[in-house]
């Protein structure tokens, strides 16, 4: 296993220079908003790759508090394959109710990720490995998020002349920012006996937030109109390629830092387990 | 166009800041693993 | 049933009296909401038409504001007496006790919303332009919202440092759609634009107060164990 690691630290290298080439050098510029809109390869994947870790920790959280007693955790399979069902259909069946942006596809993708990660980390992750893989995607996520939220005004200043707007998704990823930050917070100040059981619970009001955050804002901005970053519309398909390349890249970097990350969480736990225990064990030290 | 270079430093600082303060709590661990060996 | 609301009713009413007789959190919140709205006057012209505009958010940020006072001491009187242990201890559902902390600041923060109601209308010289009767729901909606999350993570900071700091900090961020939400709504009923309606902020409002009030009574006994 650690042989692994430096290996797949070059190969991830190697993908992200060839990323980066892709980005810099092969993609096609844009007509309106010229060489720019290349943070987009950037600015994009970093974002998928942030909401991809927050899922992970609602994930995470979920299992840590479902799996302290069998039964509920047995109760909790069969509530997730059900959403998952239903997630897939709802596309169908409510046909007229997507809002806008949101395609049959994605909700599908959505449903079967949902179903398919929630068991995949039951079985590669006991219970208190949960709580390690919680803490780690939601430090490794708010390290990303915050890379969006850095070029994202970075874009907008030259394109559209304002470093900021309260458009939905740049309002929402800051929202989501802030609760993941209060996330860490909370984790950091509790006392260690009950940070894990606190930190999901906070999780899990922070993932259940986030569908409220995103229509409140969207309603906020159909309201009051204002530019949208990053528009919406077709993509070039050569365009679509190399985001997904750098897509692709930043997902086996996040995947490492994660896993280092990880690790060291790990070793720590073990570390302050063996403190603790050496301190029982030496009656010298405990006499003061 | 500078704000591109801006945003790529920008993103990159940013990785490589977290990197550097996961290796500075992994060899204080390190540290502290290597005492409780020597204890033991 | 009766047990559980028995219980909850019991300690509403114990909590209610001793604040009635006390009186620390209503006076500290309603000096607060006064500080908020004076020093907001200084920044707007309160009696310019755009007032109506702005009038909105300064209210609910001066009732979040004060709100934050009531919480933080909500579970300060429990841990004090080492009631909070005992209450661990006994067979009674915690929910019981959550929904009693949970009424109890919806009282309060409801008893300083009505005393500064009729001082933000004087001051800011409000005048409801659109369907006042609708400020009710947002009102009772809006309040609930705060009050349900607040006296959850004002449990879930009681152990940890800087506990007084710990709970807006966890609270606002979560908060923020059902702040938008109250904000938005009340703007459109002060304004009263016949082509802009509440009813949307109205819904997502009740919404919200119904995934949270779930989610934090399926998650209170957790958080009350958790030792």
């Amino acid at each position: 296993m650690k042989r692994a690691f430096p290996i797949l630290g070059l190969l991830t290298a190697g993908l992200l220079s060839y990323a980066l080439y892709q980005a810099l050098v092969v993609a096609p510029t844009e007509q309106t908003m010229g060489d720019v809109q290349r943070i987009f390869y950037y600015h994009v994947p970093s974002a998928w790759t942030a909401f991809l870790l927050f899922f992970l920790n609602f994930l995470a959280s979920i299992q840590y508090l479902v799996r302290r007693d069998p039964k509920s955790d047995k109760v909790a399979n069969w509530v997730v394959i059900a959403l998952g069902v239903l997630t897939c259909a709802a596309p169908y069946v409510f046909r007229g109710l997507l809002p806008p942006g949101v395609y049959p596809s994605s909700v599908v993708t959505t449903g079967i990720a949902f179903v398919g990660l929630y068991f995949l980390i039951h079985k590669l992750f006991s219970e208190q490995q949960t709580d390690m893989l919680a803490l780690t995607t939601a430090e490794v996520g708010v390290v990303f998020c915050t890379v969006v939220l850095v070029t994202g005004p970075l874009w907008a200043r030259p394109v559209w002349g304002i470093w900021w707007t309260w458009d939905v998704r740049l309002t929402s990823t800051l929202v989501l920012w802030l609760i993941y930050v209060s996330y860490l917070v909370l984790r950091r100040f509790s006392s260690s006996g009950q940070t894990p059981v606190l930190a999901a619970a906070l999780a899990v009001f922070g993932a259940l937030d986030v569908p409220l955050v995103y229509f409140s804002i969207w309603f906020f901005r159909t309201q009051h109109p204002q530019p949208v970053i990053g528009g919406g519309g077709s993509i070039d398909p050569r365009m679509l390629r190399v985001l997904l390349i750098n897509w692709l890249a930043f997902l086996c970097f996040a995947f490492l830092v994660c896993w280092s990350r990880y690790r060291l969480e790990r070793t720590k736990r073990e570390v302050e387990e063996t403190q603790a225990l050496e301190a029982l064990l030496e009656p010298r030290s405990a006499v003061r | 166009m500078t704000f591109l270079y801006a945003a790529y430093a920008a993103t990159w600082t940013i990785h490589i800041v977290y990197l550097f303060t996961l290796a500075r709590r992994y060899s204080r661990l390190k540290k502290e693993v290597d005492e409780l060996s020597k204890k033991i | 049933m009766s047990a559980p609301s028995g219980i909850t009713w019991v300690t509403l009413t114990k909590d209610v009296r001793l604040e009635w007789r006390s009186k620390d959190a209503i006076n500290s919140m309603l000096f607060f909401a006064l500080l908020v709205v004076v020093v907001f006057s200084f920044s707007f012209d309160p009696e310019a038409e755009e007032s109506r505009q702005i009038a909105g958010g300064l209210v609910w940020v001066a009732f979040l504001f004060a709100s934050v006072v009531a919480l933080n001491q909500t579970w300060a009187r429990e841990l004090r007496n080492q009631v909070l242990d005992a209450y661990r201890v006994s067979p009674a559902p915690a929910n019981s006790l959550f929904l009693a902390k949970a009424l109890g600041n919806f009282i309060f923060v409801g008893v300083l919303e009505a005393l500064m109601t009729p001082l933000f209308i004087v001051f800011y010289k409000l005048r409801v332009l659109g369907p006042a009767w609708q400020l009710i729901p947002v009102g009772v909606l809006g309040t609930w919202a705060i009050v349900v999350n607040g006296t959850f993570f004002a449990a879930m900071s009681l152990r940890t440092r800087s506990r007084e700091i710990m709970l807006p900090l966890l609270l606002f961020p979560i908060t923020i759609p059902a702040l938008l939400s109250m904000v938005e709504a009340t703007t459109t009923i002060l304004v009263g634009d016949p082509s802009t309606s509440a009813k949307f902020w109205i819904v997502l409002l009740a919404t919200y107060d119904v995934v949270f009030t779930t989610g934090c009574l399926a998650l209170f006994e957790t958080v009350l164990h958790a030792e």
